[in-house]
């Protein structure tokens, strides 16, 4: 293993408190993923992009800044990819999935905040994040009342913070809202790479951040089969993975996992026996190295077929359908894409619903189990309506109220565990 | 066939072995630090063809014996059921969880609600109560069932309602009308998790604090129905996970 303390070191991080931190996620890591039975081969790449998280990607991202190129943090699934690749930018998610620096997050934010949000300000006053450290610049973006107060405090913590606001509804207003902000962001990363964003440019982003997703596409439609070829933590790796790694790269590596997963399937070879209950999780995203529930469901006899999270379907269904030949028509196709993600700040919001119900149809889903991080109001809210409405549709429903402690997993495995047998009796 | 059920909770573990619906033997034991001892002690001389484990203790039971595992809501479906074929909503406030339960027509689970992480209102928070208010647990039901008007405790989170049961007997409020407003206050709690399920009779309450008559009375009252109460309501887990009965076992 190549011995990155310099680089870390360069970048500011706390080495001591980071090399626990490794050891940490890694011993968990191992734990939550290695120790599962019959993993395809092709999951070897993601648990080498695993190991190299913090290492070899930084490195890269190191790289990448030597050459002129710029690399934009970002929080959220409404930030566009394909403007930053239309700079030749690279775009990553910034670390939020752990219980790491609360105490000194609650310097900055009152207690009941989502860990989500915590999570941000304790990797960045921890000096634990080499993607924080390396970004050039910040995206902030105004979705719940709690990231977006959050943003005037992470203003003193970062010096590169830029917010982007969002709409609301899903009025012709909003989305001329949504245009005007994303035309703002296409201006700021010209003014920060010093590159204009040409038709040519911005078409090939748009390809780059579509193959992507269709790749990821096709690894979703492959897990409805009935015997899961692939087990719902490797999926959602998958999917978390999807905001960090070089997207060509990622794009082939997901592709060959498809490939042998079709192969698998035709064969007959499953990670979990035939019949197991088959659960769709929906709610809060989850972001690395936020394995908590998912572990605990598939070691309760039962497979995770699908994410409606923004780690997950939410995020990644839809392609950029290009239409048009000015950089302008471009954006509004870009527009188009990512005004109908089915956040839950927007009000209202019922294309959730729907989306929901069609995951559970496709992925042939025995029942949804809803992730609400805990004082996440927009999410919770939901929660409540969808519940009531997808067990009146006769889909079996559990809602679990949870943060990013490990205190409560005897109590969530005794609900699973009887939400399980409520499927299956 | 004879089969048993061992439940273990966090305060006490229950063990039933049946033949067919007949209940053969009931055993119980506080549990303390050592759960596998007690769950050893427990099960001396039985003989039995097959056993399920239930309640929280269920998966280390499990790494150590022989035996099916389900979850205490399954065996409380079960378990209820069999004593009261008719049940269709089930209260059960054991020692360190409230869970309430509905089943359909056919006794099927239909939906079920957990209390929060933490023990307030269970069975944990009546003994501590009761310790602050120098009162044996038996006690502290009968006082309060006695006291015609009772002190309403704010406060949930175990830790802060007996700093303010302690204020309040400081500012020389009746012990009996404190006792009666903390049984108050878990049959609030109580009513307004069943009341995230509908509450259909008829209506099983289980569980260690079934025992106690003041919160019983309290229930039916303000829940204006009936509520059914078996002769031992700490073994409904218990049995429920000897009536899981896995066939070619």
């Amino acid at each position: 293993m190549t011995d990155y303390h310099e680089m870390w070191a360069g970048l500011g991080l706390d080495l001591k408190t980071h090399d626990m931190l490794l050891e940490i996620v890694g011993n968990g890591y191992n734990d939550v993923f290695l120790s599962q039975k019959n993993r395809p081969k092709g999951m070897e790449y993601f648990d080498f992009v695993m190991s190299e998280v913090h290492g070899l990607r930084i490195k890269e991202l190191l790289d990448a800044k030597a050459e002129g190129r710029k690399v934009i943090g970002t929080f959220c699934v409404f930030v566009p990819e394909e403007l930053v690749l239309a700079v030749n930018g690279v775009c990553v998610g910034l670390c939020a999935g752990a219980e790491f620096g609360f105490e000194e997050a609650e310097k900055f934010l009152p207690r009941n905040t989502c860990s989500l949000i915590k999570s941000a300000f304790g990797f960045k006053l921890g000096k634990v994040c080499p993607y924080i450290e390396s970004s050039d610049m910040i995206v902030g973006e105004n979705t719940c009342d709690g990231k977006k107060k959050a943003y005037e405090s992470y203003k003193d913590i970062v010096d590169n913070l830029y917010v982007m606001d969002l709409p609301q509804m899903k009025s012709p207003e909003g989305r001329a809202l949504l245009k005007a902000e994303y035309k703002k962001f296409a201006q700021k990363l010209e003014e920060i790479s010093g590159k204009k964003i040409t038709v040519e440019s911005l078409k090939h982003g748009i390809e780059i951040a579509n193959n992507k997703r269709k790749a990821i596409k096709r690894l979703s439609a492959l897990r409805s089969a009935d015997l899961a070829p692939i087990s719902g933590l490797d999926g959602l790796l998958a999917n978390q993975i999807f905001f960090y790694d070089d997207p060509i790269r990622y794009t082939n590596s997901v592709n060959a996992l498809c490939d042998e997963l079709e192969t698998r399937i035709k064969e007959g070879i499953g990670v979990f026996p035939k019949n197991t209950a088959r659960i769709l999780v929906s709610g809060c995203p989850m972001a690395v190295p936020n394995w908590k529930l998912p572990f605990i469901v598939e070691n309760s006899n039962a497979v995770i077929v699908g994410e409606e999270m923004c780690t997950g379907e939410r995020g990644t269904q839809n392609l950029v359908e290009v239409k048009g030949n000015t950089v302008d028509e471009l954006i509004d196709s870009i527009v188009d894409r990512y005004f109908q993600i089915d956040c839950a700040v927007f009000t209202p919001n019922p294309g959730r619903l729907d989306h929901i119900k069609k995951m559970v149809k496709e992925y042939k889903a025995d029942g949804v189990l809803h992730y609400g991080l805990q004082f996440c109001q927009p999410y919770q809210m939901e929660s409540k309506v969808l519940e009531k409405e997808l067990e009146k549709a006769g889909i079996p429903v559990l809602l679990i109220e949870t943060d990013y402690s490990q205190e409560d997993a005897g109590q969530i495995k005794t609900r699973v565990d009887a939400f399980i047998e409520r499927i299956k009796d | 066939m004879i089969s048993a059920g061992i439940d273990i909770g966090s305060r006490t573990i229950k063990l039933v072995l049946i033949e067919g619906t007949k209940v053969l033997e009931i055993r119980k034991a506080e549990n303390s630090f050592d759960t596998l001892k007690i769950c050893r002690d427990l099960l001396r001389g039985l003989n039995y063809s097959q056993i399920t484990a239930t309640g929280y203790g269920r998966r280390l039971f499990e790494e150590h014996f022989p035996c099916n595992v389900i979850s205490e809501i399954k065996a409380f479906a079960l378990g209820a059921k069999s004593v009261l074929p008719t049940c269709r909503t089930i209260l059960d406030i054991g020692g360190q969880d409230t869970k309430v339960i509905s089943l359909d027509e056919k006794g099927k689970l239909r939906k079920f609600e957990m209390n929060d992480k933490c023990a307030a209102g269970t069975g944990r928070f009546l003994e501590i109560m009761a310790m602050s208010l120098r009162f044996t647990l038996e006690e502290f039901g009968s006082k309060a069932m006695e006291a015609d008007e009772f002190v309403s405790i704010n406060s949930m989170c175990t830790v802060f309602a007996e700093s303010e049961v302690v204020s309040m007997l400081a500012r020389g409020a009746d012990r009996a009308q404190v006792a009666k407003g903390i049984h108050q206050s878990i049959v609030t709690r109580s009513i307004a998790l069943l009341k995230r399920l509908e509450i259909e009779n008829d209506i099983l309450f289980a569980g260690g604090v079934a025992f106690n008559k003041c919160i019983v009375h309290l229930l039916e009252k303000q829940l204006q129905k009936k509520i059914y109460i078996h002769q031992d309501p700490q073994i409904i887990g218990a049995l429920g996970a000897a009536l899981n009965i896995i066939p070619d076992k």
